[in-house]
């Protein structure tokens, strides 16, 4: 069974539908890109995904003993965070909330294991400096960071590459591929053609027309397009 | 001076005001963290213009005890704001302006057209800028407000990890099986409830201000969410202890001394801030 299902979904606002009866799987191991033009409605999509929004129709299941408490989202950044007084420890700590359940406060095992957590991404040296005033690089691979802590599963990422520099931006993607070839599911959002193409193994792009397959299939697709 | 603070003190009432002082200054505070990182101060000023409205239809009304009356339209209304902030029709701050306003112009043409007493700019104005009851604090308000902070703090502490996740990342939090709503819903409460409450300390025009000063004095030398809110709540006491004691001292309006304390521990940690180059 696959990971995620998602069947027959359309989203929009209102009663404007923006995407229409999309179908597609997600199986364990997979790295899948999506891709499309701003507006097309790729992060709606990817919200829709987790449960943040609701479909128009259509239905989105988890399988393989995916919980929806195990699933490492990366949202774009917001304004709130941009000059918010945390430190990177508080916040990859927060990544465990989801398994806080009817608890208050956080283990002393999920205390160690963000130590391990920023200590494998790096970021060890920084865990008490403050969010606002980390380099745009620091700051994903903190969200990175937390995102991790909530699953040992499933990394969801909306755009995490955006405005960041090509030598950063190349080193993320390194380390997504790092947690990748480690056994994690990668689902991710970009504008990146190139490395889409270059690290996943499958691609869903919301163009014209919906596109979902592997990576070989989309490169002779896009070959046929271009004859 | 200190001599005479303490022959003030001798008086039960004044007694009662400190201690109503320091418990709504530290719930205040707390709130204020929330309340400022979000985005969301404008909701508190709003939402004390709701209260002075209840206030002045509550006053008509001839009721003993007000709260019963300012407490429930309060909370309501902070709900009702808080859900259209999130819906996309009406715009969030035009939600708060419109509620304000009108609550303002409501509470204000009750006061004149069903005016007890024969100084109705007065008794505006008292409500406006003044404790309203600050002297005559019964035992019961100060149980009142006592219960109510000590509420809040309790929230404050067994729920900092929730209260710090969503704030940081409302989506991440939803993602994370944490149910964001409630959350809101439980602020929205919160709110309405300490600025009902601390309108018996400094005046319902006023009230923003110690919800956000100490937030945002807090946030200029401090720089992870823990100290943040831990400076925020004692600079927050300090400063109202240091107003009270001085509007005693110097015959000042309390609400108004409160606040120039809090201004002023605010441009002291600003330029704490610039100084050691933490903003």
């Amino acid at each position: 069974m696959a990971l995620i299902s998602v069947k027959d979904v359309s989203i929009g606002y209102g009663t404007n539908s923006i995407l229409d009866g999309i179908s597609f799987e997600v199986n364990e191991g997979d790295y899948l890109s999506i891709l499309g033009e701003n507006g097309s409605g790729k992060t709606t999509l990817l919200k829709t995904m987790i449960g943040l929004s609701r479909p128009m129709k259509g239905t989105v299941s988890f399988g393989d003993g995916l919980r929806k408490d195990g699933i490492g989202y990366l949202p774009q950044q917001t304004l709130i965070q941009r000059d918010f007084p945390a430190s990177v420890r508080e916040i990859v700590l927060s990544g465990f909330q989801g398994r806080l359940r009817k608890r208050l406060f956080y283990s002393n095992e999920e205390r160690s294991s963000v130590e391990e957590i920023m200590q494998k991404l790096g970021i060890s040296e920084i865990s008490r400096k403050s969010f606002r005033d980390l380099s745009g690089g620091q700051q994903q691979r903190v969200l990175l960071a937390r995102a991790l802590t909530a699953t040992g599963k499933l990394l969801i990422m909306d755009e995490p590459v955006s405005g960041l520099d090509p030598r950063v931006t190349e080193e993320f993607y390194e380390l997504v591929e790092d947690l990748h070839r480690e056994g994690i599911t990668i689902i991710m959002i970009s504008h990146d053609v190139k490395n889409a193409v270059r690290y996943s193994t499958h691609i869903l792009d919301i163009g014209r027309s919906v596109f979902f397959g592997t990576t070989d299939e989309f490169l002779r697709e896009e070959g046929r397009e271009e004859q | 001076m200190i001599a005479k603070i303490m022959e003030y003190l001798q008086y039960p009432f004044v007694r009662y005001a400190f201690i109503v002082g320091i418990m709504i200054s530290v719930a205040a505070a707390l709130l204020g963290v929330i309340l400022v990182l979000k985005r969301l101060s404008f909701i508190g000023d709003g939402l004390s213009h709701v209260a002075f409205g209840a206030m002045a239809v509550a006053a008509v009304t001839g009721l003993t005890n007000r709260t019963y009356i300012v407490l429930p339209v309060t909370v309501i209304c902070a709900i009702l704001i808080l859900k259209t902030g999130q819906s996309t029709r009406i715009k969030g701050d035009a939600a708060i302006a419109m509620i304000s306003v009108g609550a303002l112009a409501f509470g204000y043409l009750f006061m004149n057209v069903f005016s007890v007493t024969s100084n109705v700019s007065g008794d505006v104005c008292s409500t406006l800028f003044e404790a309203t009851s600050m002297l005559t604090l019964t035992k019961a308000d100060v149980i009142i407000c006592t219960v109510f902070s000590v509420l809040v703090v309790l929230f404050f502490l067994f729920f900092y990890n929730r209260i710090f996740a969503v704030t940081f990342d409302e989506d991440f939090s939803k993602a994370s099986g944490t149910d964001t709503e409630a959350f809101n819903l439980v602020i929205a409460v919160i709110i309405a409830v300490i600025i009902v409450l601390a309108m018996n300390l400094i005046g319902s025009l006023l009230i923003s201000a110690l919800v956000i000063f100490p937030a945002m004095s807090a946030m200029r030398v401090f720089s992870n969410f823990k100290s943040v809110t831990l400076f925020s709540a004692v600079i927050s006491v300090l400063c109202t202890l240091i107003g009270m004691a001085a509007s005693i001292v110097l015959g000042t309006p309390v609400g108004a001394t409160i606040v120039c304390f809090d201004v002023l521990a605010f441009l002291i940690c600003w330029i704490t801030g610039k100084l050691t180059g933490r903003s």
